[in-house]
């Protein structure tokens, strides 16, 4: 018997890292795009107050790019130590976009990562800039990959199950790189990094301000990075109504939840806080139609039909289902040496209930449905954050382009206080994408307890706890490294 | 003709050649392993500190390829060892970890714990990784305690396909001296290809003395642990698979399969040459810096004959000591004829990045690093 226990400390061991991971990888995403601009205003104008900008942006990330690093190797070696069916079962297709990650951006990270940081004297201004340039674009690259494995996480595609091997096989690879869920997720969470990039240094630019310290730093970095942020915010939004969507498409237990959509229909409202609804938002948002049938979390256990007459199986029957597929998968085994004639009836049975495999492992509807009160705040926290921030850095760019942004002392106080806000909204985000998805590790093909290793709890909490302690030190360490190094200051006005 | 068959052994190739870069790359391991023993003032812990800091990066990502390498092509390994051998590859997790935040942390303000902390990370870590990836694979040779069936994923209250047979968790590998001797013989390899790759790339005279006397103690303890692991190897009994599929018990195994592939011997053999004559050279005269280029690509060469000895000739490379039906083979735990096919294309990168690494590698590396540069250039 798979215990619960033993599932929920392996989820939380995992969210732990990702959540971690999450809190470093962003600023480097956003950060490598503001201090290549600005090396490319460096470039450009020949004017050294630019160089000297760069360069401390560039410390900044370097002491935050190594505890991203760190992060990151556990998580992808923890499919394999704490998923390890995960890995046997849909490894064929997961595995490849994560050695491709390696091959193709993390080299490429690691070599120019050298180039940029001890290169300054070693190759030429333009070739530092190419360095500096391809550190950021190596890691949009990784995340291109393990986006598009998350993604197929979220809308499996392009596979065939074969029951002689026991696992998922691939059998589409473009299916999987160019899945609509990864499009809009690679865009959605890169350009998060960018609105992360933006705000951290606005934040800290501001800080300046307040100090009256490096004034010419302070609004020129704010520029460049107010603008970066505002594209980036722009593109977060877009790709977040796509991935809205997505996930009515794909996933409609998913936007149900982050809904907290009971009944759901067509001209469904969308919720603004619990009481407080917008009529037929919520279809317009899901399917670009103010008629649009967005169904209900009791709709998707009880079964329903859309207007175009697709009739969507209850979770009952989909159990039911599943069931079948798993006894007609053992039947197969069973018998493929001794009577084939019964095994190929076996074999068609599992191939007619495959879609609903996942679902024989399921005991009751209840399990289908995701902590509905986390997923819906976390939603909120993750869309009002954002468009706060949004307001945010158009007011600040405005103010700095009229030059009266420094005067604005309590508004740089709010700009200053905003940098842990961008972090709030990004971990909510994976929280609607991660837990929204509950129960399934791979949407309707795996549920998390069949996913799990057959290691004790008590293991799994040792290893979950080390990890608490370590992460927890590495991100004191590193804050505390930064903020002196900020107090510190780049200098540039004493030299 | 790409058949599965021929697609397996290509992927086989290729971990084999991550593997062989991966132990050559663990001189950024060696060299931190020497921090305090070759390094005696503050100075020379300084160049050697920031001589590796300009690598680690390259043997880190190559660990999470190889990583990502093995999951893609073999996925029942990935599965098995990673969840079953759980706390051995945990381990070597946390020692990279503290790896790579250490150089960043190690003389910046603020960073709480001081700089002979964060050092002592870095040669902890270069003494345990080595350590414990080789005492993994010493478990490549010496077997397991675990079992794999696939058709578990039909019973619902309990779909785990594999399970390990004791609560050790891969701690137990210590149990045996040949992957002790095996963990140990990797180490030390790696502390000479650290020494050698130190005197080639610091400009400083009375380190490189230090560390030529680090380098005869440590080749020297490697050299014996090499003959006792080849005369094991040549000895014991391997796990060999015949036509059905079956796994059984073969006395001489490994050496058969260096005899029966001739290329593998050769492989294996330039290669021990290589390294010998490296270090050989190096010690014997005192302007000789280039030792880690011919030692290095040795290292290179014996892994990858080590690994084809393992996994080629109908051997199984990861075998299950608790059920010789379970042992894992390039036939029984790979990928699906498509992925692997779809993956050799997208390995025909490899070239390309390898060359690029190697262009950048010299760009960077022209002048030897002094304490000059230190001075006045960005420094850990």
């Amino acid at each position: 018997m798979v215990e619960t226990a033993l599932v929920d400390w392996s989820r939380l061991q995992f969210a732990l890292t990702a959540g971690y991971h999450w809190l470093f990888v962003p600023l480097t995403l956003g950060l490598a795009v503001i201090m290549a601009t600005m090396e490319s205003i460096y470039v450009a104008t020949g004017d050294e107050f630019w160089k000297r900008t760069t360069k401390f942006w560039m410390k900044i990330f370097a002491i935050n790019f190594a505890v991203g690093i760190a992060t990151g190797i556990i998580l992808e070696f923890e499919f394999g130590t704490n998923w390890s069916n995960y890995s046997w079962f849909v490894g064929d297709i997961f595995g490849a976009p994560l050695a491709i990650e390696g091959i193709f951006a993390f080299f490429m990270e690691a070599t120019f990562f050298a180039v940029m940081f001890f290169g300054w004297e070693k190759v030429s201004k333009r070739f530092h800039l190419a360095a500096t340039w391809l550190t950021g674009i190596g890691a949009a690259i990784s995340a291109v990959w393990i986006l598009i494995a998350n993604a197929w996480m979220q809308n499996p595609v392009g596979m065939e199950f074969n029951p002689d091997t026991v696992r998922h096989e691939m059998v589409d690879f473009w299916a999987l790189v160019f899945n609509p869920v990864a499009v809009s997720k690679f865009f959605h969470s890169v350009f998060s990094g960018w609105m992360t990039g933006a705000i951290f240094v606005i934040g800290i630019s501001s800080w300046y301000l307040l100090k009256r310290r490096e004034t010419r730093f302070a609004l020129s970095s704010i520029r460049v990075a107010a603008i970066v942020g505002i594209v980036g915010t722009l593109a977060v939004m877009f790709s977040g109504d796509s991935s809205g969507v997505h996930a009515a498409k794909y996933q409609p237990m998913k936007l149900a939840a982050a809904e907290g959509l009971e009944e759901g229909g067509p001209r469904a409202p969308f919720s603004i806080v619990p009481g407080v609804e917008i009529p037929a938002m919520l279809s317009i948002l899901a399917t670009h139609d103010v008629d649009g049938y967005v169904p209900g979390i009791n709709n998707i256990l009880d079964g329903y039909t859309t207007p175009d007459g697709e009739r969507h199986l209850s979770a009952d029957e989909k159990i039911e289902r599943g069931r079948i597929a798993l006894e007609a998968f053992a039947s197969y085994r069973e018998l493929k040496d001794s009577d084939p004639e019964a095994a190929a009836v076996a074999r068609q049975t599992l191939d007619e209930n495959i879609e609903y495999f996942g679902y024989g492992y399921i005991d009751s509807k209840e399990e289908l449905v995701p902590p509905v009160t986390l997923v819906y705040w976390a939603f909120r926290v993750m869309v009002y954050v954002g468009g706060f921030l949004l307001m945010l850095m158009v007011v600040v760019l405005w103010l700095e382009r009229r030059n009266r942004l420094k005067d604005m002392r309590w508004l740089l106080w709010v700009a200053m206080l905003s940098i842990p806000l961008v972090y709030l909204a990004g971990q909510a985000g994976w929280i609607v994408a991660e837990v929204g998805r509950q129960p399934w590790v791979i949407d309707g093909l795996l549920p998390v307890k069949a996913a799990v290793s057959s290691v004790s709890v008590a293991v799994v909490q040792t290893t979950f706890w080390l990890f608490v302690a370590i992460f927890t030190l590495f991100l004191v360490i590193e804050m505390r490294i930064m903020i002196k190094a900020i107090k510190q200051g780049p200098n540039i006005e004493t030299k | 003709m790409i058949t599965y068959e021929f697609l397996q052994h290509y992927w086989w190739f290729l971990i084999a050649l991550l593997g062989g870069l991966l132990v050559f790359l663990l001189f950024v391991q060696g060299g931190n392993a020497l921090i305090f023993f070759a390094g005696k003032s503050e100075s020379e812990r300084q160049l050697i500190v920031n001589s590796t800091g300009r690598k680690w990066e390259l043997t880190f990502t190559t660990l999470v390829t190889f990583g990502g390498a093995f999951f893609a092509s073999f996925p029942l390994f990935y599965s098995t060892s990673f969840g079953g051998a759980y706390w051995v590859w945990i381990l070597i997790l946390v020692t990279f970890v503290f790896q790579a935040v250490s150089y960043e942390f190690q003389s910046k303000a603020g960073n709480l714990l001081g700089k002979r902390t964060f050092r002592i990370f870095l040669t902890l870590n270069g003494c345990l990784a080595p350590l414990l990836i080789g005492t993994a694979v010493g478990t490549f040779f010496t077997g397991s305690d675990f079992t794999v069936n696939k058709g578990a994923v039909g019973n619902i209250a309990s779909p785990v396909i594999s399970r390990w047979g004791n609560e050790w968790h891969g701690l137990e590998a210590v149990a045996n001296p040949f992957n002790v001797e095996f963990g140990l013989m990797v180490t030390m390899l790696a502390v000479s290809l650290g020494a050698l790759y130190l005197i080639n790339n610091v400009d400083s005279d009375k380190l490189a003395q230090q560390l030529r006397r680090s380098l005869m103690v440590c080749f020297g303890l490697f050299l014996i642990l090499f003959v006792v692991v080849c005369y094991n190897l040549i000895t014991m009994e391997g796990f060999a698979v015949d036509a059905s599929g079956e796994v059984f018990m073969q006395k001489g195994k490994y050496f058969a399969n260096l005899v029966e592939m001739p290329a593998v011997l050769a492989l294996l053999l330039s290669g021990a040459v290589l390294l010998v004559v490296g270090v050989v050279i190096t010690l014997l005269r005192k302007d000789f810096k280039r030792g880690i280029w011919l030692s290095g690509p040795g290292t290179v060469f014996a892994v990858m004959a080590l690994f084809m000895v393992v996994g080629y000739n109908n051997t199984a490379y990861y075998p299950s000591t608790a059920d010789l039906a379970s042992s894992l083979t390039l036939a029984n735990s790979s990928s699906s004829e498509f992925t692997l096919r779809t993956m050799a294309v997208v390995s025909l990168i490899i070239p390309f990045v390898v060359a690029y690494i190697a262009y950048f590698w010299r760009q960077m590396d022209k002048k030897s690093l002094t304490t000059e540069e230190l001075e006045s250039g960005e420094k850990y």
